[in-house]
């Protein structure tokens, strides 16, 4: 990006974007480490995850603030205007996604007699895509990478095959072992949860197109 | 410089003192004043043109320029942050994180909760950051304060560490894994005919029998290939001695492979008069696994190639080719680890174990060898051995002894 002429909304902008990586950086590793105590049942990791959310909420309404003094002081025009916007929504999706950990984490307390549950093999696998699909639209954005953005949103499809194909698998296990049904409902909400990451993931690749190139994708998943 | 530029009081004071004197004396006023104007004037010619000053060597204060010159082309990623921007990115740290990061905020390019946490604090420090460009990789950073708000940062790659130690455990997790998943099987069948106490109908039970007998053949390939991996890993060191005539070893592997029903796919185009130094029970085994390989994942019914050569370089190449579908560039240098596999069901429907290519590698590692892996997407896959000969040895006609 061309350099301003008013050095301090250069700066301004700068600070918006470290605080939107700093608000992904922590989702990503919260997103990651909720599916490590989700398979080992840690649940000190989990009160962690619990516990760090808090931060998360903090940087995003500390965005919100910044983005609101931005355009207050100097009204911004075409891509910076663009960029602050985006750095607004973005800013709310990710503190989602930081939601989203904080429910797996919870639902990780609650489950038993991990071995038992064959879904638990394929969450991991779930969630993989889905953290992988947070890191890559935070480089995106770092990066003004509109085509990453699209890769990001392309691969949305393949969480949502997951959790298809997780959601059978449950519903049939629940129907044969009606003595677990709490933990395998348990399941189907991280699965859910996870479900939402992908999507929250896709969302803030829009912003970060829209950002860079001031057109949304083209969505053709109908 | 300031000193060159600096009045000289004294020296006016005198041509000041002189004038007045002339004046005392009786010289008429403007004499005294020209001469005052005349010496002044040549103590301003002086002054202005002073020696040159030797000018101070830098004892090696960089400006920002020189510093980035000076780390461009460090082999390991740096950078210098400058108020919590990144003002230098050597070429190094740009091919890792994009040059996008130049100009940017610290947190855009690390954004990892212990990095962050680390460049904020402003001290000198280190932190493991996992998954700073690709998911599993690990990069030790290192954060070097120089001045208040300005620091170097330096990235250690530990992906390469991590990634040996991680493979000892999963050697284990995963032999333990194939080893019992065919016994799961055998044993539930077992049990069900057992529980069952012959009622089933016979070709039930022989199908139960069938699927048995062929997980416990699994068991016994992959325990058969354990032990053979373990024993060619011990004995890498040591040069084989024997003289191997290697074509009708070749020929015989690659029909052996190939069994009864696979016979026709096979084509062997052999020439003879090829001898190395080497194991005939390994080389066979690196033939069969070769040659077994290729039928099995190569497109069905398509033929298989399999060519001895000999090169001008004093070497014998053995050359395995598939028209299969071939293997995506990002496994290749995967292939040889153990257990590796492209696609783990179509390998365990195939009865394959996982060992097959890691065998490969030993063997030709200890016959002094190279392997080489081409592939192309849908074209197929060339395995290509390399193995020197012997010295002058044309095996097929005269034995020749032992030198």
């Amino acid at each position: 990006m061309t350099e301003h002429t008013v050095k301090a909304f250069d700066e301004d902008i700068t600070r918006l974007r470290g605080l939107i990586a700093e608000m992904g950086g922590l989702a990503e590793v919260a997103v990651q480490n909720a599916m490590d105590a989700l398979v080992k049942g840690d649940d000190a990791l989990a009160k962690k995850i619990i516990e760090g959310d808090k931060k998360i909420d903090a940087l995003e309404s500390e965005v919100d603030k910044l983005a609101v003094r931005v355009i207050a002081l100097r009204a911004p025009m075409a891509d910076d205007l663009r960029e602050v916007i985006a750095a607004l929504k973005i800013a709310g999706v990710v503190e989602r996604i930081g939601d989203y950990s904080k429910a797996i984490a919870k639902a990780s307390r609650e489950i038993a007699d991990r071995k038992r549950f064959e879904p638990l093999t394929l969450l991991p696998a779930m969630g993989e895509l889905a953290a992988e699909m947070v890191h890559d639209v935070l480089t995106a954005y770092g990066a003004r990478d509109a085509a990453l953005a699209r890769e990001v949103i392309a691969a949305d499809r393949k969480v949502d095959n997951f959790y298809n194909s997780i959601f059978r698998n449950l519903v049939s296990h629940m129907v044969e072992n009606p003595s677990t049904i709490s933990t395998a409902a348990q399941l189907l909400f991280v699965a859910r949860n996870i479900e939402r990451i992908g999507d929250h993931a896709t969302n803030v690749a829009e912003m970060v197109h829209f950002a860079a190139t001031g057109t949304y994708p083209v969505d053709d998943d109908l | 410089m300031e000193q060159d530029r600096a009045f000289p009081v004294a020296s006016l004071a005198l041509a000041a003192i002189a004038s007045v004197a002339m004046g005392i004396a009786g010289a008429p006023w403007w004499l005294a004043f020209a001469v005052f104007l005349v010496w002044a004037g040549s103590l301003w010619l002086a002054v202005a043109a002073p020696p040159r000053a030797v000018e101070p060597v830098s004892n090696g204060t960089f400006n920002r320029d020189d510093m980035g010159e000076f780390i461009e082309h460090a082999g390991t990623p740096l950078l210098v942050a400058e108020n919590g921007r990144i003002s230098i990115a050597n070429k190094a740290a740009r091919n890792l994180l994009g040059a996008h990061v130049l100009g940017q905020d610290i947190r855009v390019a690390f954004r990892h909760p212990e990095a962050v946490s680390l460049l904020e604090r402003g001290q000198s420090g280190q932190a493991a950051v996992q998954g700073l460009v690709r998911r599993r990789d690990i990069w030790i950073l290192n954060f070097q304060r120089l001045t208040d708000g300005l620091g170097v940062i330096e990235l250690l790659n530990q992906t390469a560490e991590a990634d040996i130690s991680r493979a000892h455990t999963d050697f284990v997790a995963n032999a333990s894994h194939e080893l019992r998943t065919p016994l799961s099987s055998i044993i539930g069948y077992v049990e069900t005919l057992r529980e069952d106490g012959g009622k089933a109908p016979p070709e039930m039970r022989r199908k139960f029998l069938d699927t048995v007998l062929s997980e416990a053949k699994r068991l016994q390939n992959l325990v058969n290939d354990l032990m053979s991996l373990s024993r060619v890993e011990a004995e890498k060191h040591d040069l084989p001695q024997e003289e191997l005539p290697l074509r009708e070893l070749v020929e015989t592997a690659a029909r052996d492979a190939a069994g009864p029903d696979r016979q026709d796919r096979v084509t062997l185009d052999c020439t003879g008069g090829i001898a190395i130094r080497g194991d005939a029970r390994q080389i066979e085994q690196l033939v069969r696994n070769l040659v077994d390989n290729a039928l099995k994942y190569g497109a069905a019914g398509e033929t298989v190639t399999v060519t001895l050569r000999r090169l001008p370089e004093a070497e014998a190449e053995l050359t395995v080719t598939d028209k299969g579908e071939g293997i995506a560039p990002e496994h290749l240098p995967h292939l040889t680890r153990r257990f590796y596999r492209t696609d783990p069901s179509r390998s365990r429907a195939s009865g394959g174990t996982g060992l097959g290519l890691a065998i490969v590698k030993h063997i030709v590692e200890r016959h002094r060898g190279r392997l080489d892996i081409q592939s192309k997407l849908g074209q197929g896959t060339s395995v290509i051995v390399r193995i020197p000969l012997v010295e002058g040895g044309e095996a097929d006609t005269a034995p020749e002894g032992l030198s």
